[in-house]
């Protein structure tokens, strides 16, 4: 054998051990929290709220945290795709192909999808003091949105560049405006990419602790008020192995599982969705 | 038939309006945390905040040089690591794997991305400090009573949260490089590998800085996960890789329930932000930027 085939051979290999060790790591991370979360999981920590003394391992569970973090994840996408979407739009339909200010408009969500989440806590807390708010389920909405606008738009918008033009050209020759065309047309035909660009942000947003740290707050109680603290789940996991007492940090090892297992079937919600609905789709 | 023009005409402006808001905010953030900041810049110079070791906020020191070599040593760490496997992963996947390998690797690359940065802290937790542990134990100079919480537990968790972006950056990279180069190559009589190394690589390089870049600038600003296993403790200022760590972003996180209560220290933790803004901000526009120019190139 030349030493050529044997350098082939090695970097092979080379190749092959690291493949192996970046999915190993997705892998064995499941595993771990499966492993580690399952056992200590029960009904009780997922229907009930923190009692009185639940961080020092008295009786309770983290309903306060599942709810809170479902309403805080849709709450916050649902703000952020007020803006994401129409800007998403505005980038394929009404500015020209090579358009500058499109340009500047994808290499500034490029840019703000990378600002780390903690930069936009740090943000969000600052909007607070000016705004007078207090850390509350609406200013945790605000923080999450910012931090998954550039998400939902940058999706959107990868999966708008793939509409034939044919079909708005279609719709303007019908005499629809450029609006209706948006509405009508593009729209229904890029539901399977805003789907997914809307799961991705919501998928993000429910994940994230560092935004939500100063301005959502944390509470043992239900969310009832936009003007309240409302919990998280990833908080809560890290207020959880915070505690010195073994059975808490159990009880965050088990929310830690719901976590995963809750991102995992957003992602694969996400996935099937976009699977079924490209059936209906003009190509 | 006008209130129809009229309505397009709003839906334009407005959705100008709104992409306005997007390329300004990265503006309004920096402006935001400056202006919190701006207390403790007119009293301190810039200087002695950023090289002043001295962390003693209740008598007034807001040296922030120990955080910020904290955040070198973990990114670091993370960027030689995950730098090697991702290259060597991307290439396999763009260049050797069968289509099937590939359409199953891509996905499950994609979902370690959509991880939840405390999921990955309790891994970390779980898996890697004992692991860190161990790895210390294994040297004659190891201490009974260590904790397996540094530097090095960080950087392998952070390393493992880089992956999805260089890899997928780097497997973009390599798929605009053209088939006609790697046929002229391979015609001469190169194996893949040489291919690989002395035309496709070649080719490949400012892609692949771009996505250290973005790698660097991921690790750089976790908060979470790091918070979690790189012991954060006050009193050390990092020299090993055994060391635990204090990084910028989970010191931020670490202040939000005392930074209100002491003059001047909401300050010094909102510029530690908005640092971490401006550099994160400057290493994806490098990062972005070079990648514009290759896509640029090639049409």
């Amino acid at each position: 054998m030349d030493k050529r085939q044997v350098e082939e051979n090695i970097f092979k290999f080379l190749m092959g051990v690291s493949t192996s060790i970046v999915l190993g790591s997705l892998l064995l991370i499941v595993l771990t929290i499966l492993a580690k979360g399952l056992p200590s999981l029960s009904l009780n920590m997922l229907i009930q709220t923190p009692q009185g003394g639940y961080y020092a391992g008295k009786e309770g569970g983290i309903l306060n945290a599942i709810i809170g973090s479902l309403v805080l994840g849709i709450g916050g996408t649902f703000l952020a795709a007020l803006i994401g979407i129409p800007v998403a739009l505005y980038l394929n339909l009404y500015l020209p192909k090579g358009s500058k200010w499109a340009t500047a408009v994808r290499f500034s969500f490029d840019v703000l999808w990378g600002i780390p989440s903690i930069v936009y806590g740090a943000f969000g807390f600052t909007l607070m003091i000016i705004l007078g708010l207090r850390a509350s389920l609406l200013a945790g909405m605000i923080t999450i949105a910012l931090l998954i606008i550039p998400i939902i738009a940058r999706t959107m918008d990868e999966a708008l560049k793939m509409i034939p033009a044919e079909l708005k050209e279609t719709s303007y020759a019908l005499g629809a405006t450029k609006f209706e065309t948006a509405l009508k047309v593009i729209l229904r035909q890029a539901a399977p990419g805003i789907l997914t660009a809307l799961l991705l942000g919501f998928g993000r947003g429910v994940g994230d602790a560092a935004s939500v740290l100063f301005t959502a707050g944390f509470t043992d109680n239900l969310p009832t008020s936009l003007f309240k603290p409302v919990a998280t789940l990833p908080l809560a996991i890290f207020f959880q192995l915070g505690t010195p007492f073994p059975e808490v940090q159990q009880r965050g090892y088990a929310s830690a599982f719901v976590l995963t297992v809750l991102l995992l079937l957003v992602s694969l919600v996400s996935r099937r969705l976009s699977k079924k609905y490209t059936k209906h789709i003009v190509r | 038939m006008m209130s129809r023009k009229i309505k397009d005409i709003l839906a334009e402006k407005t959705m100008f309006l709104l992409s306005s808001f997007v390329i300004s905010l990265l503006f309004l953030m920096a402006l935001g945390l400056f202006l919190r900041a701006r207390p403790i810049l007119l009293v301190k110079p810039l200087t002695e905040i950023l090289f002043s070791p001295l962390w003693h906020p209740t008598t007034g020191h807001f040296g922030l040089a120990a955080f910020i070599n904290g955040t070198l040593w973990v990114t670091l760490i993370a960027i030689i690591i995950a730098v090697p496997l991702s290259l060597l992963t991307a290439i396999y996947l763009s260049e050797y794997a069968h289509k099937r390998v590939r359409d199953f690797a891509k996905p499950l690359i994609d979902l370690l991305a959509g991880i939840s940065p405390v999921i990955y802290g309790v891994w970390g937790v779980i898996a890697i400090v004992p692991l860190v542990r161990g790895i210390h134990e294994f040297f004659p100079f190891g201490s009974d009573n260590y904790t397996g919480f540094s530097a090095l537990t960080a950087g392998i968790v952070l390393a493992v949260m880089v992956f999805p972006i260089t890899i997928s950056v780097i497997d973009e990279v390599l798929r605009t490089v053209s088939r006609e180069m790697r046929e002229a190559s391979l015609a001469l009589g190169a194996t893949r590998w040489q291919t690989i190394k002395y035309a496709v690589l070649r080719k490949a390089v400012p892609g692949i800085i771009a996505a250290i870049i973005l790698g660097l600038s991921r690790a750089f600003g976790e908060t979470m996960a790091v918070l979690m296993v790189a012991g954060c403790s006050l009193q050390s200022f990092t020299r090993s890789i055994f060391d635990t760590a204090y990084p910028l972003p989970a010191l931020i996180a670490n202040t939000y329930g005392e930074m209100m209560s002491i003059p001047l220290y909401d300050g010094a933790v909102l510029l530690a932000a908005l640092i971490l803004l401006v550099l994160t901000a400057g290493f994806n526009m490098i990062g972005w930027g070079i990648l514009l120019r290759i896509e640029g190139g090639e049409n």
